[in-house]
């Protein structure tokens, strides 16, 4: 595609924007990990996909359970890149950036609710969660829930941990957990 | 049950540039560049109510032909305008090549335009009668026109 379609296509994503006609814009964003897929709605970020759920079927994913009014506008996207990088270099504590719950549902909701509550650089335990859930006996739901939280990172379900010290699993690998809780001074 | 239709991004990337090089081909470089916004905006506001998603290059082709023949109608070249978006995809054209396009663009305007929607969108002749506001043989005779001079111009279908 050559430079003089990316510009029309570019005003197109504006103007279509503008007109209201957008549901998800998504774009690719940085990171240490490799590049993640970060999706927002006009209510805020509705997903952050590690590089290995493969982009293609995360798009997919958001215009079956979203809406298919999706493209890609990186501009719409500036602010969660500016704050992931400011996380990521260890600048920046709390995501200050609106989300959008439309993926989760019911008990998974309100453990990732709960979730996003827990300040940086704490943890808590997969009982604790299931506790601020308000069903303390669904430890093993909690964990579900946090597996499949569509906005890691953001939404730090890195933070839960196994009562004595095990840190449990995580999504994509426990590197990843170990990673975001050494920026976070958690881990050393 | 509804359609499983698939991202609108999607649609951009495998079709912009066969529904810019129809609009160049129907309306010339310039009324090219508003039509294309035109259509992918009409395309993307009555996206979630597409019934049918097995053939979006001929949806969106469909709607091209109609921004074209609303581009003419403002310049007062044809009659009737078609403001809707049509909820089902026509068949799907052949695949042609950029030369022959540009020399489809060096066409009268209604020969270019009755061209383009006979062999890029494989109208019938009465088809592009309607689209373009004018009689099944007046669109007949501006295919035949415009293809007699392809032809003199050295084009072989």
């Amino acid at each position: 595609m050559d430079e003089v379609m990316q510009q029309r296509l570019q005003a197109f994503a504006q103007r279509a924007d503008e007109e209201g006609l957008v549901d998800v814009s998504y774009a690719s964003v940085d990171s240490p990990f490799g590049p993640l897929l970060a999706a927002t709605t006009r209510r805020g970020l509705v997903r952050l996909a590690y590089p290995d759920e493969g982009p293609d079927t995360v798009i997919d994913d958001l215009a079956r359970r979203v809406s298919p009014r999706v493209l890609e506008a990186p501009a719409r996207l500036d602010e969660i890149r500016r704050e992931l990088d400011e996380y990521f270099e260890g600048g920046r504590r709390d995501f200050d950036l609106a989300v959008d719950w439309v993926l989760t549902a019911g008990f998974a909701r309100r453990v990732l609710q709960a979730t996003s509550r827990i300040p940086f650089g704490q943890v808590r335990t997969y009982g604790q969660m299931a506790a601020n859930a308000g069903n303390q006996r669904a430890a093993r739901a909690t964990g579900n829930a946090l597996g499949s939280n569509p906005i890691p990172i953001v939404v730090p379900c890195h933070r839960v941990v196994r009562a004595g010290g095990n840190l449990g699993g995580y999504t994509g690998g426990i590197e990843r957990k170990i990673k975001l809780l050494g920026i976070e001074g958690v881990l050393l | 049950m509804a359609e499983v239709l698939p991202p609108f991004q999607r649609l951009l990337d495998a079709h912009a540039v066969d529904v810019h090089r129809f609009l160049v081909a129907s309306v010339g470089p310039q009324e090219a560049e508003d039509c294309f916004q035109e259509t992918f905006l009409a395309a993307l506001r009555a996206y979630p109510r597409l019934r049918d998603a097995a053939n979006l290059r001929g949806w969106l082709l469909t709607i091209a032909s109609r921004k074209a023949v609303d581009s003419h109608r403002r310049r007062g070249r044809a009659p009737e305008p078609h403001a809707e978006v049509p909820d089902r995809p026509r068949p799907p054209p052949p695949e042609r090549e950029t030369a022959m396009w540009e020399a489809v663009r060096s066409l009268p305007p209604k020969q270019r335009s009755a061209v383009a929607h006979r062999f890029l969108l494989d109208l019938s002749h009465a088809e592009i009668g309607q689209v373009l506001g004018c009689s099944e043989e007046a669109a007949r005779r501006n295919v035949h026109e415009g293809v007699k001079k392809l032809r003199e111009a050295g084009w072989t279908r």
